[in-house]
């Protein structure tokens, strides 16, 4: 016997958004949200607040025909995306995955406030979550006054979303244990979340849909069953594509992280910045910018958050200890660190790309030596 | 251009029936083959070279699977030469098909290859508008069929005949490309998905069979109205003879001619042209005596993917595209799942569901009006390889590119690499022979020298005609012996290795290059590094040389790069003897020592017995190339040899490294004067001291004084090294006496028994008996010599040295050595 959820069993969310620290997406950006949804003239899924062609252009960006600019919330390949917003249109959940620093969360909440409106309906996953975030839990106090009721039942933001047809978020999927994770496989193959103590269920209805992210340096930790993972479409969200989307990032990133540490502004960090980012991009990538050389990859994620806190270090030494001026040695060191996760495999492959590559590599002599002297 | 009446017209039977097609276009296929049962032509004209005409029966034959390529070359230059590929799936198969199939006549009506081959001789090309032939071949097969492929983006399915050799079409961008002006029109940025949107993605066999062509006519009637010629002006030649061609078929047979040809020639085939303007335009033509025959193809070539230049993208989609009776979609993810099932992944019929309602959805989210291969490979990779793209590089492997290999039945024409064999086989003097013979060569001469690159060619073909024997005599790198014989079915091989190209040479080169890629270790990969060098394969140095220095790096055993260095090296002796240019080589092999230098300490440490002496091997191979690459004048080379030195002293100091290694280390920085003789005499005391284990010591003097290494000798000239030697043996408690009696023996038996006999002696006369002291060892008695060197009498051999060596200024030099040896 379906029943409906009253929503004030959670308490809305209130407050003034503009107080907040940070903003929901779909507060945020509600202007854009709305211009979208007032020109949006294309077929759109139930309880979708926009059609799916809309939801992309609101992730990618673009000039609407009243001249509304819509910002581009993820810059990366168009194919990403559309997989994405087609797969939530078919009724499929979504699997984000990506090593950590590639906006899986972001994507997530803006694709939720997009199709939905909404972007809080989201569960957490740590190693702790229990069961009772996925399905429901109760209000004990309600429970042993009254007995099991609907009015002792708390639901979860899922089972919220099930029942107003909206978009679940579900972030770090795999670090939650295997049996919690489980739960979900009902949830997404059979639309529906059984009550047992009180002998109902909650169907979802047209419009709920779910999205799950991963982080695939976990795998292996708590790996999805195969049952689960078949409900799933999977995207796997790319580290930057060029260097210089790159550099923009970590230097952008670095700038705001300085200031609100009160580091004095590098002037020549810019070049230090790229040759980090190079540094980290020839490892990951196995292979040289220019594309002649192949390298080993060392055990390390080297993302682009890493990047970010290796130039942040480095500003932090040279302001500190240095003439405030971002120099090799003031990277090296965190380089080093970062690449070397470990000792015995990490060094040599370290070491073969400081001999082959660094070493005849123009301008890079200062580079090599400070390297050279961390290393040893 | 009156496109309307000229329907009309066609319709009233009046004119050719000309079908305008996209070269290797599933679509256009299926149209064509609508086409032509509807209109039952007495005659079918397909564009491709007219000497083919007689191979045309062929393609009916049993044996005959496609894809194929009809290969045009010069009668006299194997290596000039064109191919003409058709897939299964091509426009013009279809058409040879239809026409063997109903017992109609078929003819190519292209200008002949025996022009467009001559139109691509290098005085030619200088005067040319620079067409190469070959280009100009593919240009109607391929750039200018229009909805094609254009030859600028080199976006479609091209048949157009394939360069074979020569030079790459470098005009190109001057060409307007119809595709990409007609898909900018429909608004799309994608010429390929638009086509692909517009004609090959249409169902089969819906209303009327001519409308897509008549359409297509239109559009390129009106693209021709505008651009010309689109600056391929060798077309308006090939349309003047096509035309003519066609008149001709209409005077024999009337209405019922068929034309299939690239759709940009359409409108050209249509316009009225008088006979002699069409002729005036074929005057004056260069000629060459050219031969045509079938050669097998394989997906691979056709797909640009083989670095072909033009080609299709999916030759497999395409053929899955033309087979599939319906639902292509469907039919395509099955079998996507099949293949991923075959290679253990778990795949289920709900993932194929799934996975048909994605690329569904996506192609309407794109608005197309059929999921296309990017929507399925999209849909392919979220729903059935989780986000991965490893899986779906095997997809894109196996399915969408596909290893069809087509075949050609015996009958058909030999092929040009027989001929070229034949001429070279001639020229050198070289007969085959069914019996077997010796042959010496001398690399200095210049004929030995071709015969030679001509055998290790044939070779690396699979050609084993000859053997390479050991020399009796010399032993000199420019000498090589040959045990040939000729068995007959190395014929056969020589058709087999056809595919590969049409001049030895060139297909040798082509081999190699395809052997590198799929080489699997590293060792295959230098030796075939080597044999390129012997054969003189300079085209196909910098692939397998890039492919060698991929390995190198991401191989992470240094045993197997130590390994492959001394191969190398040799390789770039061999390449000096030869004259090669060994630039790239050098390269390759000191960016494989840096690599060892790095890896070997980390690699030696906690090993076995059995690995030490296996590593003790490779730190003597890698010495011994150090000191030839060391030698060899390049830029930062010189420095290897200082790198490779601190390598051996980080080695020799280092505790966990096992005691045959540190000993070798120790030894071999002695030999080349890094190590003073006091330094090493100390490493030794320290070795041999009470507090390392006696097996360990005994392993250290294993790898300082074993071997073939001389070790025995130096010992009998230092007195001191023997001394600590004969002291620590003393020392060695009785019980690990017998462990360490194996590897002693091992090491001292394998002296020279006169070098064994002078220590023995050195030894019972007992330590300090010459000079009563170990330290300064000068003091040895060698029997029957004196205790002290005579200085006078040496010192009158100067003079005599300086005068054999001979060089005043370098005397001084001289000199110092010379006493050097005296202290």
């Amino acid at each position: 016997m379906p029943v409906s959820v009253e929503p004030t069993t959670v308490e809305p969310k209130q407050g003034e958004p503009s107080e907040a620290l940070r903003p929901h997406a779909e507060d945020a950006f509600a202007g854009e949200l709305a211009a979208l949804a007032a020109q949006d003239d294309r077929p759109r899924p139930a309880r979708w607040k926009l059609s799916p062609w809309a939801v992309a252009t609101y992730l990618l960006g673009g000039t609407l025909p009243d001249g509304t600019v819509i910002t581009p919330k993820y810059v990366g390949p168009r194919r990403i995306v559309e997989v994405a917003v087609t797969t939530l249109a078919t009724d499929r959940a979504l699997l984000l995955l990506g090593v950590p620093g590639t906006a899986k969360t972001w994507v997530s909440e803006h694709l939720a406030a997009a199709v939905s409106g909404d972007s809080t309906l989201l569960v957490q996953g740590t190693a702790g979550t229990p069961e009772e975030a996925i399905r429901y839990g109760w209000n004990y106090a309600q429970l042993l006054a009254h007995g099991p009721s609907r009015d002792a039942l708390v639901p979860s933001p899922v089972m919220r979303a099930m029942a107003e047809g909206m978009t679940a978020r579900v972030e770090e999927l795999t670090r939650i244990p295997a049996d919690v994770q489980d739960t979900l496989i009902t949830i997404l193959s059979e639309k529906t979340l059984p009550i047992p103590e009180l002998g109902q269920e909650v169907q979802a209805v047209r419009g709920f849909n779910l999205i799950a992210t991963a982080n695939d340096r976990d795998r292996g930790v708590n790996d999805l069953s195969s049952a689960l993972r078949r409900r799933f479409n999977t995207v796997v969200l790319p580290l930057p594509e060029s260097p210089e989307a790159e550099v923009d990032i970590v230097s952008r990133r670095v700038d705001q992280i300085g200031r609100s540490l009160d580091l004095p502004a590098a002037p020549d960090g810019l070049d230090e910045i790229r040759r980090v980012v190079t540094v980290f991009r020839e490892l990951r990538d196995g292979v040289t910018t220019d594309g002649r050389t192949k390298l080993k990859s060392p055990s390390g994620t080297l993302s682009t958050a890493e990047a970010i806190s290796v130039v942040t270090n480095g500003l932090a030494l040279a302001a500190h200890f240095g003439d405030g001026v971002l120099r090799p040695g003031d990277v090296a060191a965190g380089i080093l660190g970062a690449v070397v996760r470990d000792p015995a495999a990490d060094r040599v492959i370290w070491q073969e790309y400081l001999e082959t590559v660094v070493r005849e590599r123009d301008g890079w002599k200062d580079f090599y030596r400070a390297c050279r002297e961390v290393s040893v | 251009m009156t496109g309307l009446e000229e329907r009309v017209g066609r319709a009233a039977g009046v004119g050719p029936l000309l079908l305008g097609v996209r070269h290797h276009g599933p679509g256009s296929a299926r149209a064509v083959r609508a086409a032509l049962e509807e209109a039952r032509p007495r005659v079918v004209l397909i564009e491709g070279p007219p000497e083919a005409d007689a191979l045309i029966p062929l393609a009916a034959d049993e044996e005959m699977r496609p894809p194929v390529a009809l290969l045009a070359h010069a009668v006299d230059e194997p290596g000039r030469s064109a191919f003409w590929p058709l897939a299964e799936f091509s426009p013009e198969w279809v058409a040879i098909r239809w026409a063997l199939e109903h017992d109609v006549p078929a003819r190519f009506i292209d200008l002949p290859a025996t022009h467009t081959l001559a139109w691509g001789r290098p005085e030619d090309e200088a005067a040319g508008e620079g067409e190469s032939p070959l280009d100009a071949g593919t240009a109607d097969n391929e750039g200018d069929s229009g909805p094609g492929p254009e030859p600028a983006s080199g976006l479609g399915p091209a048949s157009g005949p394939e360069p074979a050799s020569g030079p790459e079409p470098g005009p190109a961008d001057v060409r307007i490309d119809p595709l990409g002006v007609l898909a900018e029109t429909a608004g799309y940025d994608d010429p390929e998905r638009w086509w692909e949107d517009v004609v090959e993605h249409r169902g089969v066999g819906k209303g009327d069979a001519l409308a897509p062509f008549t359409v297509l006519e239109e559009a390129m009637g009106a693209l021709r109205e505008t651009y010309g010629s689109g600056g391929h002006d060798r077309d308006l030649v090939r349309e003047a003879y096509m035309r003519l061609q066609v008149r001709a078929a209409q005077r024999e047979f009337e209405d019922g001619v068929a034309v299939v040809c690239g759709a940009w020639h359409v409108p050209a085939l249509r316009r009225k042209t008088t006979v002699a303007a069409d002729k005036a335009l074929l005057k004056g033509l260069p000629k060459v005596k050219t031969d045509m025959t079938w050669v097998p193809w394989t997906h691979r070539r056709l797909s640009r993917v083989s670095g072909y230049g033009a080609g299709i993208d999916s030759p497999g989609w395409y053929g899955h595209l033309f087979s599939a009776p319906d639902r292509p979609v469907e039919r395509w993810m099955t079998k996507v799942a099949g293949l991923l099932r075959a290679e253990d992944r778990l795949v289920s019929s709900a993932h194929v569901i799934e996975a048909v309602r994605l690329a569904e959805t996506l192609a309407a989210m794109r608005g197309r009006p059929l999921p296309g291969l990017s929507e399925t490979t999209d849909a392919v990779r979220a729903v059935m390889c989780e986000g991965s793209d490893v899986p779906l590089a095997l997809v894109r492997d196996r399915l969408v590119v596909g290893d069809v290999l087509g075949e050609v039945p015996p009958t058909a024409p030999a092929v040009p690499l027989q001929r070229d064999l034949a001429r070279l086989q001639r020229r050198l003097r070289l007969k085959p022979e069914a019996l077997e013979r010796e042959l010496e060569l001398d690399l200095r001469k210049e004929t030995d020298a071709a015969r030679s690159r001509l055998l290790h060619r044939l070779r690396l073909l699979g050609v084993a005609w000859g053997e390479p024997a050991v020399s009796r005599g010399s032993t000199g790198t420019f000498r090589e012996t040959w045990r040939l014989r000729w068995e007959p079915e190395l014929s056969v091989r020589v058709a087999e290795a056809g595919v590969w190209g049409t001049t030895v040479l060139s297909a040798a080169t082509a081999k190699a290059e395809a052997d590198a890629v799929t080489a699997q270790g590293l060792a295959d990969v230098t030796a075939l590094a080597e044999r390129c060098l012997l054969a003189e394969l300079s085209d196909a140095l910098p692939t397998v040389m890039r492919i060698l220095a991929d390995r190198a790096a991401l191989d992470a055993d240094v045993g197997r790069l130590a390994q492959a260095l001394p191969a190398l090296v040799r390789s770039l002796r061999y390449g000096d003897v030869r004259g090669t240019d060994t630039g790239a080589l050098g390269e390759v092999a000191a960016g494989l020592a840096e690599r060892v230098f790095v890896g070997l300490p980390p690699a030696c440490a906690a090993l076995d017995a059995d690995g030490a002496e296996e590593m003790r091997r490779h730190v003597d191979a890698v010495h011994g190339a150090v000191g030839l690459l060391g030698d060899a004048p390049a830029a930062g080379r010189g420095q290897l040899r200082a790198r490779w030195q601190s390598v051996l002293r980080v080695l020799s100091g280092r505790d966990t490294v096992p005691g045959v290694i540190r000993g070798r280390a120790v030894r071999l920085l002695l030999d080349d004067g890094e190590l003073a003789q006091d330094e090493a005499a100390r490493l030794m005391g320290l070795v041999l001291s009470p507090g390392t284990p006696p097996a360990d010591a005994a392993a250290w003097i294993e790898g300082f004084v074993g071997g073939g290494s001389g070790g025995g000798m130096l010992l009998v000239h230092d007195e001191r090294l023997l001394g600590l030697v004969d002291a620590w043996l003393t020392g060695v408690p009785a019980e690990a006496f017998t462990d360490v009696l194996p590897l002693l023996r091992r090491t001292f038996s394998a002296y020279e028994p006169g070098v064994r006999r002078t220590l023995g002696e050195l030894v019972r006369r007992g330590p300090g008996a010459g000079s009563g002291g170990t330290g300064t060892g000068t003091g040895s008695g060698i029997p029957g010599f004196a205790a002290e060197l005579d200085t006078e009498r040496a010192d009158a051999v100067l003079p005599v040295l300086r005068l054999l060596l001979g060089l005043d200024e370098v005397a001084e030099h001289i000199g110092d050595d010379l006493v050097g040896v005296r202290g």
